[in-house]
């Protein structure tokens, strides 16, 4: 499990725009670095973000090794009515990571 | 000898992606309708002192119907950034994060339109100290 920072108000109002800021630990191996030994350092990113409010999908993000380390995004999500925001992170080697905010919309 | 040699210097030289491919990447994306300048804004800074992380910003102002944003960098080792998509319960078109920027180069975001049609705009920044792929 890496560490994840999320930033999003818990409460708003019907049809207000939520700022949504993430941020995870990982290292985004781009694959292009070399050892000491001039081995490849093999490829480790985090490929595919995807935040849904509720299952019905808000944003989604495919990542490429040009994402800097520790990969931050900051995007917007319309607030419809209370529910969870539920964002994942996919890395190269297929393990996911899912956090849930659950958003009350009044 | 000169052949080996040349071999070695062509692993140890850093890749770099082309404008050709960054253009047949950019067909591939919208087909052969060419992307129109305007409507997206893509902001970097002019002037990158740290290639590692630089932050960007791409959005399409006070647009509805974008599906989607595409950010290519001519001059890194691969020439895709990121693709974003926005779903129904998206707000604002817009997205920041921090990229890698290997060399001074011109970095090309393109709208896609709900309605097909395609947007671009590009930034031709200065990296003074590359991310390192060495």
């Amino acid at each position: 499990m890496s560490r994840v920072l999320i930033n999003v108000p818990k409460s708003c109002k019907k049809g207000d725009i939520l700022d949504v800021k993430v941020l995870i630990s990982h290292p985004m191996e781009s694959g292009q670095r070399r050892d000491e030994q001039g081995q490849i350092i093999p490829r480790k990113i985090i490929n595919k973000f995807t935040c849904a409010w509720d299952g019905e999908e808000v944003f989604s993000a495919d990542l490429f090794p040009a994402i800097a380390a520790n990969p931050f995004l900051s995007f917007s999500a319309l607030a419809v009515a209370s529910g969870t925001l539920s964002m994942t992170w996919v890395d190269d080697d297929g393990h996911t990571q899912t956090e849930l905010v659950a958003i009350t919309v009044v | 000898m000169i052949g080996a040699s040349g071999l070695l210097l062509a692993g140890l030289a850093p890749a770099r992606a082309t404008e050709d491919q960054v253009a047949v990447l950019i067909e591939k994306l919208v087909g052969a309708a060419k992307p129109t300048p305007g409507r997206v804004k893509l902001d970097l800074p002019l002037l990158v002192e740290n290639g590692n992380a630089v932050a960007m910003t791409v959005g399409v102002d006070g647009e509805d119907g974008v599906r989607s944003l595409h950010v290519f960098a001519e001059r890194n080792p691969l020439p895709n950034v990121a693709n974003f998509t926005f779903g129904p319960r998206s707000g604002h078109p817009r997205v920041s994060t921090r990229i890698r920027l290997a060399t001074s180069q011109t970095v090309i975001a393109i709208a896609v339109m709900t309605d097909g049609s395609c947007w671009s705009d590009s930034v031709d920044l200065l990296v003074t100290l590359a991310a390192c792929i060495e």
